[in-house]
This record gives C-alpha cells, sequence and structure tokens, in this order.
C-alpha cells in the first residue's frame, strides 16, 4: 500500500518550515511570513482531511510502509482531525497576534520556529496509532513548550519555567514506566493492536488497572486534573499572552485526547472503578477552579482557572463513557479551545493597552473600545453557555448523560459551576469596560489592529459554531462514536493480519 | 537476574525522589537524570534480559532477544540527555538572573512580575 502524503501533512509542514526558519536564521520580518503561510497551508490540509475522514471513515497510512502492528502507523479519526483542524485555526490567528505582541527579541531569537515545532508534537499526539510514538511526540511539544516558557529570560518566566520542567520531566518519565509494564503485558505498541490483543487477554486483569493508574497520572498531570492541577495556575501566568493563549488553549487538551484515546482502547473492560474515581477529581477541579476565578481580580488568573473548570467539565462528560457523554465532551472541548484564545487574545489586547493586569486597576475602557466591550461581552457569554453560543450544546449533552447515568450531584455541579463560570468573567467586563471613562491619553499608545483582528476573528469564530453545530452534529457523533466504540478506530489492524 | 534489576531500578527511582524533593537546583536536575536511569532499566527489564540468541535473522537460532525495549530505551535516552542538557543551562541562567540555587528563594509569583 503507498504512503497517503495528505495525512502526513500536518506533520510535515510545520516541522519543514521551522527548519526552513532556522536555517534563514535571525530575520523576524521572514519569520512572520513564513510562519503564517504554513499555518495557512496547515488550515487548508486539515480541512480536506476532516472531508476526507467524513467521507471514508477512520483513515490511517504506515509510515515506511511497514505493515501495521510492526510500524509506526499515521491514524486519523473523527477526533483527531477535528483536533488537528482547531489547532491549525488557533495557531494561525495567534501568529496574527504575535506580530504586534510578542516583541521583536522573541521574534529574532526563534519564537516562531518553536511554535511550529511545537505544533509538530501537538499535531504528532493528536494522530499518531503507536503508544511509544505518542510518548515522543509528547517530548517533542514540551521540549519546545520549554522553551516557549522562559523566551525572554525574564524573572518570572525562568523561575516558573523549572518548575514546569520538573513537573513535565517527572511526568515523562512515569508514561515511559507505563509503556515498559504495558508493552510487557502485550508485547505491542501499536495502539489499535494492543487494543484487539487486550480484548482476549485472559491474565489477570487487576494488572491492567495498576497500569491505567500510572498512565492517568501522566495524563491528568498534564491536564491539570486535581490534585495534580498545583504547577498550572503559576506557570502559565508567566510566559507573555500569545504563548499563554496557544498553551492554555492546547497543551492541556492534549492530555484530555490521551485520556480519552486511551481510556477508550487500554481501559475499557473494567471502568467502574477508575471512571469513579476521575469522575470525582473532576467534580473537585471544577470547584478549585471556581474558587480560583472568584479569588482573583487578575485578568489572566481568572482566565487560567477557567480552564480548569472548562477541562473538569470535558472529563465529566468522559467518564460517563456512553455516546451524549462523549458527544457533549467533544463539542465542549472544541468550543473551549476556540473560546479560550479568543479570551486570551482580547485581555491580552487590554493588557497590552492599559500595561495593567489587575482588572481593579482598569476602568471605562467602553468610551475608548466599544466594539471591543462588546465582543468580550459576546465571548463571555459563549464561555458561560448562553444557548445559541457552542458552550450551550457542550454543556447540554454533558448534564444530559450525567443525569441519564444517575449521577446526579455532577450534573448539579456542572450546571452551578455556571454560574460561577458568570459571575467571574461578567465581574471582569464591569470593572474593566464599566465605570468611570478611560482617557486615551492615560492608555499606552500602541499598535493594535493585529490584536483585535486575531481576537475578534476568533471570537466570530466561535459564534459561528455556535450556530453550525446543528450542522455539524455528525460529524461530531462521529467523533463520540470512534472513542465509545473503539472498534472503529481499531479495525485497521485487521486488514493486516 | 529480573529480580535484581527490578530492585536496582527502585532503588534509584527512591533516590531520584529524595533528590528531586531537596531544595538545591543542581540536586533536583540530578534526581531527574537519575530517575530516567532507573526507568529506563525498569524498561529493559520488561523485555526479559536474556531469553535468547543475538536478534539477527538466521536459520538455526529460533529463540531471539526482544529487541524492541532497546530500541525504546536507545529513544528514552536520547530525549532524557536532551532534557538534561536543557535543564542545566535553564538552571545556569536562573542562577545569573535570579542569583540564587535555591528554590526556596524562587517561591513568590505573587510577589513581582
Amino acid at each position: 500500500m503507498k504512503i497517503n502524503f495528505l495525512l502526513m501533512m500536518p506533520l510535515i509542514i510545520p516541522f519543514l518550515f521551522s527548519v526552513i526558519m532556522l536555517f534563514i536564521g535571525k530575520k523576524p520580518k521572514v519569520h512572520r511570513v513564513i510562519a503564517a503561510l504554513s499555518e495557512l497551508f496547515m488550515i487548508i490540509v486539515s480541512i480536506i482531511i476532516v472531508v476526507a475522514v467524513y467521507q471514508n471513515g477512520t483513515l490511517h497510512t504506515n509510515v515506511g510502509n511497514w505493515p501495521a502492528p510492526f510500524g509506526i502507523t499515521v491514524v486519523y479519526d473523527m477526533v483527531a482531525a477535528l483536533l488537528v483542524l482547531t489547532t491549525s485555526i488557533l495557531t494561525f490567528f495567534v501568529i496574527i497576534y504575535s506580530y504586534q505582541s510578542i516583541g521583536i527579541e522573541r521574534e529574532t531569537y526563534y519564537y516562531y520556529p518553536m511554535l511550529l515545532f511545537m505544533i509538530t508534537g501537538i499535531n504528532g499526539a493528536f494522530t499518531t496509532g503507536d503508544i511509544f510514538n505518542m510518548f515522543v511526540f509528547f517530548e517533542v511539544f514540551l521540549i519546545a513548550s520549554y522553551v516557549l516558557i522562559v523566551i525572554g529570560s525574564t524573572k518570572k518566566q525562568l523561575r516558573e519555567g523549572f518548575k514546569y520542567l520538573v513537573v513535565n520531566i517527572v511526568s515523562s518519565n512515569f508514561f515511559v514506566l507505563g509503556l515498559g509494564y504495558l508493552y510487557s503485558i502485550t508485547g505491542s505498541l501499536n495502539m489499535a493492536d494492543i487494543h484487539v490483543k487486550l480484548a482476549s487477554f485472559d491474565g489477570n486483569k487487576d494488572v491492567m488497572t495498576l497500569v491505567s493508574i500510572v498512565f492517568f497520572f501522566v495524563f491528568l498531570t498534564k491536564a491539570g486534573i486535581f490534585p495534580l492541577y498545583f504547577w498550572l495556575p503559576d506557570s502559565y501566568s508567566a510566559p507573555p499572552l500569545p504563548i499563554l493563549a496557544i498553551f492554555g488553549a492546547l497543551l492541556t487538551k492534549v492530555g484530555v485526547y490521551a485520556m480519552m484515546r486511551t481510556m477508550s482502547l487500554f481501559f475499557s473492560f473494567d471502568q467502574s472503578f477508575t471512571n469513579t474515581i476521575i469522575l470525582a477529581l473532576a467534580l473537585i477541579t471544577i470547584v478549585i477552579g471556581c474558587i480560583g476565578a472568584l479569588a482573583y481580580y487578575d485578568l489572566k488568573k481568572v482566565l487560567i482557572y477557567n480552564i480548569m473548570i472548562a477541562i473538569g467539565f470535558i472529563f465529566v462528560g468522559i467518564t460517563m463513557m456512553d455516546l451524549t457523554g462523549l458527544i457533549g465532551a467533544m463539542y465542549y472541548l472544541i468550543h473551549d479551545m476556540i473560546i479560550k484564545a479568543g479570551l486570551f487574545l482580547i485581555i491580552g489586547f487590554i493588557i497590552y493597552r492599559t500595561g495593567k493586569t489587575n482588572a481593579k486597576e482598569i476602568h471605562g475602557l467602553m468610551s475608548v473600545h466599544p466594539v471591543t466591550g462588546w465582543m468580550f461581552f459576546i465571548a463571555a457569554m459563549s464561555l458561560v453557555g448562553v444557548p445559541p453560543l457552542p458552550g450551550f450544546y457542550g454543556k447540554l449533552f454533558i448534564v444530559k448523560s450525567a443525569f441519564e447515568n444517575g449521577y446526579y450531584i455532577a450534573g448539579i455541579v456542572v450546571l452551578l459551576s455556571s454560574l460561577v463560570i458568570l459571575y467571574s468573567i461578567i465581574r471582569i467586563f464591569i470593572q474593566v469596560f464599566w465605570g468611570k471613562p478611560a482617557v486615551q491619553s492615560e492608555l499606552r499608545q500602541i499598535k493594535y489592529d493585529k490584536l483585535l483582528f486575531s481576537s475578534f476573528a476568533l471570537i466570530i469564530l466561535s459564534v459561528v459554531f455556535g450556530f453550525t453545530a446543528d450542522l455539524l452534529y455528525p460529524l461530531f457523533e462521529m467523533a463520540a462514536t470512534s472513542i465509545v466504540d473503539p472498534s472503529t478506530y481499531a479495525d485497521y489492524i485487521m486488514e493486516v493480519e | 537476574m529480573e529480580f535484581i534489576t527490578i530492585v536496582l531500578s527502585g532503588v534509584l527511582i527512591g533516590a531520584a525522589t529524595y533528590l528531586i524533593l531537596s531544595k538545591s537546583v543542581l540536586r533536583i536536575i540530578i534526581g531527574i537524570s537519575v530517575l530516567s536511569h532507573g526507568i529506563h532499566l525498569m524498561l529493559l527489564t520488561m523485555g526479559q534480559l536474556k531469553r535468547g540468541n543475538v536478534p539477527i535473522l538466521e536459520d538455526s537460532v529460533t529463540n531471539y532477544t526482544d529487541p524492541l525495549p532497546q530500541a525504546m530505551i536507545l529513544t528514552a535516552i536520547v530525549i532524557s540527555f536532551a532534557l538534561t542538557a536543557f535543564s542545566l543551562v535553564l538552571a545556569l541562567r536562573n542562577y545569573k538572573v535570579l542569583g540564587s540555587d535555591d528554590t526556596e528563594t524562587m517561591k513568590g509569583a505573587q510577589n513581582e512580575n
């Protein structure tokens, strides 16, 4: 069988372009153009892939023509295709946003190549069909993220960067340990092959629970679930805003994706034990996120704690492990990636324009930037999930599934926390945009057309996503089916054997 | 033989935990590399240490050692080598900018920006 190059493109494009940028050297203006171009290509390619996956079902290609269980396979089901598409769109707008915000020094010292290396790793982690390869791609995007978190070397970045580094290296090491256990039990590394082998596994199944705990420790640390979230708020508030936006929107979601994939493929036969624990942890995460979001007036911190709430929601949907819950989780995952990036970018504009991060010190921006104010309001409504906007669909399905499965407390916590999100974000809106009108001369005179372009584009995208959610339902149903019923994902292995 | 290496990797991981929990940045970095050594040893043991011949295809040999764990360890070693190098550079830079290698002074995200 021929190698399908279309499926390799999301790995090749960002990698190739960042290597080209490295060879060009310290020419930030050229880097800007190349980075934006590469992500434009990525958007086109990933739209084509989504359409192809929709028409043909799960697609796969064998790297180097080695047949599936032996070689490394790249597998696209709808989950991976949708996540790659969202990643490309977000990265494109963050790159445009960086032109006027990240600073020419950081751009000179290889900010764009590092960003694209990180995207290579993230796309790889989403699409690989080989669990060891997933570890390697985790390392690829983590090592790029270590560079991004300290780029510029301010005191805060170095201090928080070191903590981030240590936490992630330790959890990655446990990933290798879990891989070792899994390999010694199944004798395979291909995820579909492991799934098939585990179905006919007749040894002691308790040992799989042990392996699942090791894996869940790793992925929950990356996703920032209680009690493994401790590194998240401080580390994420250190880097500059475009980097924060891409971290907040993408990095934790890779952990979520890895959890979804491993739960559905490897640890599916005895879920009641681990799922109850994860559900409880997800609910505690929501509560802690709510407390954090209410405790701060710092613009970044409020949104960072909102990431934790969103992760909690998605995990509530995933742990239900039925079609409704997973459709909800997928809707909320995609919605949250878009709107978190949009909100981070728009508060980034506020921070760059006023020079302050504490909402209490900012007031009356509405007189100077009325459109931005209302855009922020729409974004806030979308985050909360007011009906025509996309947050609603995810929550609807998640809550419905929770009630159907008899987890009433989970459903109620999800619903009540929406009120807390509403309060925490509207509080900021009132502080920043209303009150004594701001004076033009007190604001910093910066160029901000591209800042506004990117943030508005993402918020409008979120609104469009909300109105087309019904139209896109088949895609999300397909994605959820591929998690609930892993045979749609794993069937390609049968053709070979 | 497997039993000994498992115990050994347990000792390494235990020592690494002790080092990572200390306050000095350099000790933490040494702890990270010791941790990865312990885990690589564990990974090696997972494929069974000695169960056959060199894994080269030959008609007379039927029992091969599994080469895959070794290939995986090779990858993991390269990655951990790169990470150790990066963390040492980061520690140096931390020391130059923050003037300390004590994690106790690296607290206080609330106090400054």
